[in-house]
């Protein structure tokens, strides 16, 4: 799928206009898709960009791919058709925190289960922000977003958790400001063989002043001799955090260290690959398993007819197993 | 009980017992020992909502030449449990009979605790009006008393014989085979050959020989007792000579059959009654043999002959992603289904209206059933046709077809999927619990006319480039636009659920959203002219019929029976069956419709929905209308008698039929 000429990260912008929000988060992520998808030297015409509702998902009109814009968190089902139809396609979902951890959290959870080869990429923000700032799900408890009449009633769900218990086999957390780091976790969630999920922190300028670009960069909290700040935001590879499932007996360590450095919060909110493992067969192998020429003869590109519309699927081993002889 | 002249080949056999115990599987021996024997079957299962335990039962009508659906009444009941005969022994005709175990004698009616209240109560009352007591005894006395044959079958001695005799050590162990002994005594007393017997159980337990012996045993033993104990049976079965094969098949089955010939490549479902059963054949049919004949690849013609094709079956965590996974297989390219029932299609309604204006082919195959809510998961209605036109907010142009029998349904299958490439939009399938459960013998169908059309496709070295971009909702005299899939080459589109422009990107322009929707709406006014009369409806009977019925789906089967005896009686009668419930075809209604002097809407529905929509589509309204809600398939003599009673002029505007228990 990769290409022979060399594609910049420019040549992935199509002409739309844009209307999100100066200073919004997201500028972050599509530029970085846009970089990630010409460092993988993609074949526009072989990547699917899915995306659900909400200012997230018009993040494929802006992307020189096929572009898919779905309904309110379905992103995910309307993705895996594609890949299950056509599993030699690149698919990436994205979507918002409310699109994917409230009305499609179903979905979320059972597309861990199927561990497709495809990244998805959550625009985790804490707001619903085309609908003027109501409480996402990753919202936490007490916060009073200014949209709000009252702080949030409910308590958060913990992405980086939830992608965890649904078995997705990588699971990234990036910041939209850090945008360097941000297209290397993209790079490597693609090229990840399994389902691979991204947390993406990205500020919603419009209606979140709690965590903003301010607030995760440490403003508030300069040190006391330079006057720097101290980034709230930090690498765990920076730490010596080490993600790989080396072996399957590996599995429960690693899983462990993940769900632990998942919990960091405030002051600390690490970044990077929390948990990677290559050790699960993902869905399109267990399907080879059943059906040999599941990605030579894909489901959307058989052939189902001949030259002059004759139906090609022989159904008559099927109609002898239901046939009576006759009687005489 | 006299030796009166014995009715040959017209019979009407049920078998019931507790759900988990194999009435479907003797219902399906009987019925194939029949086929077997050259005649024409048609079966009609009834269960209850429940895995193990609650009652259900299978009737199977057995005649030469065609038969499409069941009789209210029942020649020859076959029981092993006590409730089955207290809840169907007063539909056994005064000249039939019933298999019974007279270990059972003793049961009394309240002792059973799946019967209903109701039900309890009403046969409480019938026997108390008799001056009978309340058992299982005093119920087969009021049966006798009205000329009923008694068949009392000691199931548990024959089950000692067969362990002794293939030495096995626990009666638990054979006690299941108790359901083909009451098979072996039916064919006893209706006289078939007992080689069709054996060649049945062959069938159903798919030539394990040792079961086969068995069971073969047990039923011999069975089959000799039901001769014996009802020599002057009224009701016999012979063989008939039939030089053609026949599929005996379910209507499921034929649902599946009919997608996988017309080329579905991705499947996805979500479990639900009835409709679960077409996934799950299409799952354990996964891989495919292509016919190769035709195909100009040599380079692989090994893969394209041995396993070249296969259906990629999904179940999925809802409806909600079984619709829209669906549609992202069918941007991708592949024909993509799934198959539901109404709780299910209530989740679905927004990815439908996704489809519609995004234009993407996806087949919704609707299993019906009695709704609404979970309202009675496993019995039938035909409720679901004004959901299923309006579904989904907006105005969402779709194509509804209906089948009304098995080979309809195999060749809507493949329909199903060319109109939906054809005209780009959703297609939903029609169909129904009533159909997709019976089971029965038909002729094999030719299906040599049908083609796959795919509609209008972007050719690969299409020739779009920077400066000549390809438009997937290009604006031009033809409402259809060229479709691209995702991975083609030079064909990049985008898809949204706003509003879009030719491209697929977001719009709010009030112009070019006139223009979207005039496109959209353009499609289903071309389908409407371009899809055939033969697909559109089916006429059949009498023309310039005095008294004509309209009807939809399944009740095709009853209506067709009935109309053949109205005929045979010489009343003036047609029957305009319709198929395409949109675009509605309204000339032909106002063509079949609006002369008779008598129009007669029947449906399984509480509201006459298809009455109302004809009044809706052409000013004509239904005279009468014969509906059904009560869960339970109409029979053809229901139907028969209500349409008598109207061409009599004894019938008020709306009859309500309410047999079946």
């Amino acid at each position: 799928m990769a290409l022979e000429q060399v594609l910049k990260a420019a040549d992935y912008a199509t002409e739309v206009h844009n209307d999100w929000c100066p200073g919004c988060g997201d500028f972050g992520i599509l530029r970085t898709v846009q970089m990630a998808l010409a460092e993988l030297k993609l074949d526009p015409y072989r990547v699917a960009m899915v995306s659900g509702i909400g200012c997230s998902a018009k993040t494929i009109h802006y992307i020189k791919t096929y572009g898919i814009h779905t309904l309110h968190g379905r992103v995910l089902p309307v993705a895996q058709g594609i890949k299950l139809a056509n599993p030699n396609l690149e698919v990436i979902a994205v979507g918002g925190d409310g699109d994917g951890m409230g009305i499609g959290g179903a979905h979320f959870v059972n597309a861990g289960r199927r561990n497709l080869d495809m990244l998805y990429i959550l625009y985790d923000n804490g707001v619903y922000g085309l609908t003027k700032g109501q409480a996402s799900p990753t919202l936490k408890l007490g916060v009073q977003t200014k949209s709000l009449a009252h702080p949030n009633i409910n308590e958060a769900v913990n992405p980086i958790w939830l992608a965890l218990a649904a078995g997705a086999t990588w699971v990234g957390r990036g910041y939209s400001y850090d945008v360097k780091h941000l297209k290397d976790l993209i790079v490597a969630g693609v090229r990840h063989q399994g389902y691979a999920f991204l947390d993406v922190l990205q500020p919603c300028p419009t209606y979140n002043d709690i965590n903003t670009k301010e607030w995760y960069g440490g403003e508030d909290r300069a040190d006391q001799n330079g006057g720097r700040p101290l980034p709230r935001v930090y690498k765990l590879e920076t730490e010596g955090f080490d993600p790989v499932v080396k072996d399957p007996t590996d599995i429960e360590a690693k899983a462990k260290q993940a769900l632990e450095k998942a919990l960091e919060w405030g002051d600390r909110i690490p970044i990077g690959v929390f948990y990677n493992n290559e050790h699960v067969p993902d869905m399109g192998e267990r399907i080879r398993q059943r059906i040999p020429t599941y990605f030579q003869r894909t489901p959307a590109e058989q052939r189902v007819a001949g030259p002059n519309g004759e139906p090609l699927t022989n159904v008559a081993k099927l109609f002898e197993r239901l046939t009576v002889p006759p009687s005489a | 009980m006299s030796a009166k002249t014995p009715k040959i080949n017209d019979l009407s056999w049920m078998i019931g017992g507790p759900q988990g115990s194999g009435v479907d599987s003797s219902a399906n021996a009987f019925a194939r020992a029949c086929a077997h024997a050259g005649l024409t079957v048609f079966g009609k299962r009834e269960y209850y909502s429940n895995i193990k335990g609650e009652h259900s039962y299978f009737t199977v009508r057995a005649r030469p030449g065609i038969v499409r659906s069941h009789i209210d009444e029942t020649h020859l009941l076959a029981t092993f449990d006590a409730e089955t005969a207290f809840r169907h022994i007063r539909e056994v005709c005064d000249d039939g009979a019933i298999v019974y175990d007279p270990a059972l004698g003793k049961v009394k009616v309240s002792d059973i605790p799946t019967i209903e209240h109701r039900l309890k109560g009403e046969l409480k009352t019938y026997l108390i009006a008799r001056g009978a007591g309340e058992t299982l005894d005093d119920m087969l006395t009021t049966a006798k008393q009205r000329g009923v044959t008694l068949i009392p079958i000691p199931y548990n001695d024959i089950l000692e014989q067969i362990a002794d005799e293939f030495h096995v050590d626990a009666l638990s162990k054979i006690a299941r085979m108790i359901n083909m002994l009451a098979v072996g005594a039916s064919m006893g007393a209706v006289g078939l050959d007992f080689n069709y017997a054996v060649r049945a159980l062959s069938d159903v337990f798919r030539g394990r020989k040792a079961t086969v012996d068995m069971n073969a045993a047990g039923a011999r033993k069975a089959y000799d007792l039901g001769k014996t104990l009802a020599p002057d049976f009224g009701y016999r079965l012979e063989p008939v000579p039939r030089k053609e094969p026949r599929l005996f098949l379910t209507g499921s089955q034929a649902g599946a059959l009919g997608k996988l010939y017309g080329g579905l490549r991705v499947q996805t479902y979500y479990p639900i009654t009835p409709a679960s059963d077409e996934s799950e054949f299409l799952e354990a049919n996964e891989v495919l043999d292509l016919d190769g004949h035709s195909l100009p690849e040599a380079e692989d013609s090994a893969i394209v002959k041995e396993k070249g094709a296969s259906v990629l079956v999904v179940q999925t965590e809802d409806e909600i992603a079984a619709i829209t996974m669906a549609i992202g297989a069918a941007l991708a390219g592949a024909r993509a289904a799934t198959a539901t029932s109404g709780p299910g299609f209530c989740l679905m309604m927004e990815g439908i209206g996704y489809a519609s204006i995004n234009e993407i082919p996806v087949v919704v195959t609707l299993y019906q059933r009695a709704g609404p809510s979970t309202g009675m998961p496993t019995r039938h209605e035909q409720g679901d046709l004004r959901f299923a036109l309006h579904a989904g907010h907006g105005d969402s142009p779709r194509i509804l077809l209906a089948s009304g029998d098995f080979e309809e349904m195999i060749r809507d299958g493949l329909l199903a999927f060319n109109y939906a490439e054809r005209y780009q939009m959703p297609v939903i399938h029609m169909v129904d619990k009533a159909l997709a459960n019976n089971s029965g013998t038909i002729p094999v169908p030719d299906l040599s006319d049908l083609r796959i059309d795919r509609g209008r496709l972007v050719a690969d070295g299409n020739g779009f480039t920077a400066d000549h971009p390809y438009h997937r909702f290009e604006l031009g005299d033809n409402p259809v636009s060229p479709r691209a899939v995702i991975g083609q080459h030079g064909t990049l589109f985008w898809n949204t659920g706003d509003e879009h422009d030719e491209t697929g990107h977001i719009t709010e322009d009030p112009v070019l959203r006139d223009m979207m929707m005039e496109k959209r709406e353009a499609k289903l006014e071309l389908a409407a002219k371009e899809i055939p009369d033969s697909v559109k409806f089916h006429y059949f009977g009498a023309k310039d019929a005095q008294t004509v019925i309209v009807s939809w789906g399944s009740t095709k089967g009853p209506i067709l029976d009935a109309l053949d005896t109205l005929l045979a009686e010489k009343e003036s009668v047609g029957f305009l069956q319709l198929r395409l419930l949109n675009p509605f075809p309204a000339e032909a209604v106002m063509k079949y419709l609006a002369k008779a002097k008598r129009r007669v809407n029947i449906e399984m529905n509480f509201g006459a929905q298809l009455g109302g929509l004809i009044r809706e589509r052409t000013g004509v309204e239904p005279t009468h209308l014969v509906v059904k809600y009560n869960g339970r398939p109409m029979s053809n003599n229901e139907v028969h008698d209500a349409i008598k009673a109207i061409i009599k002029n004894q019938a008020p505007h709306r009859t309500v039929l309410t047999h079946g228990a």
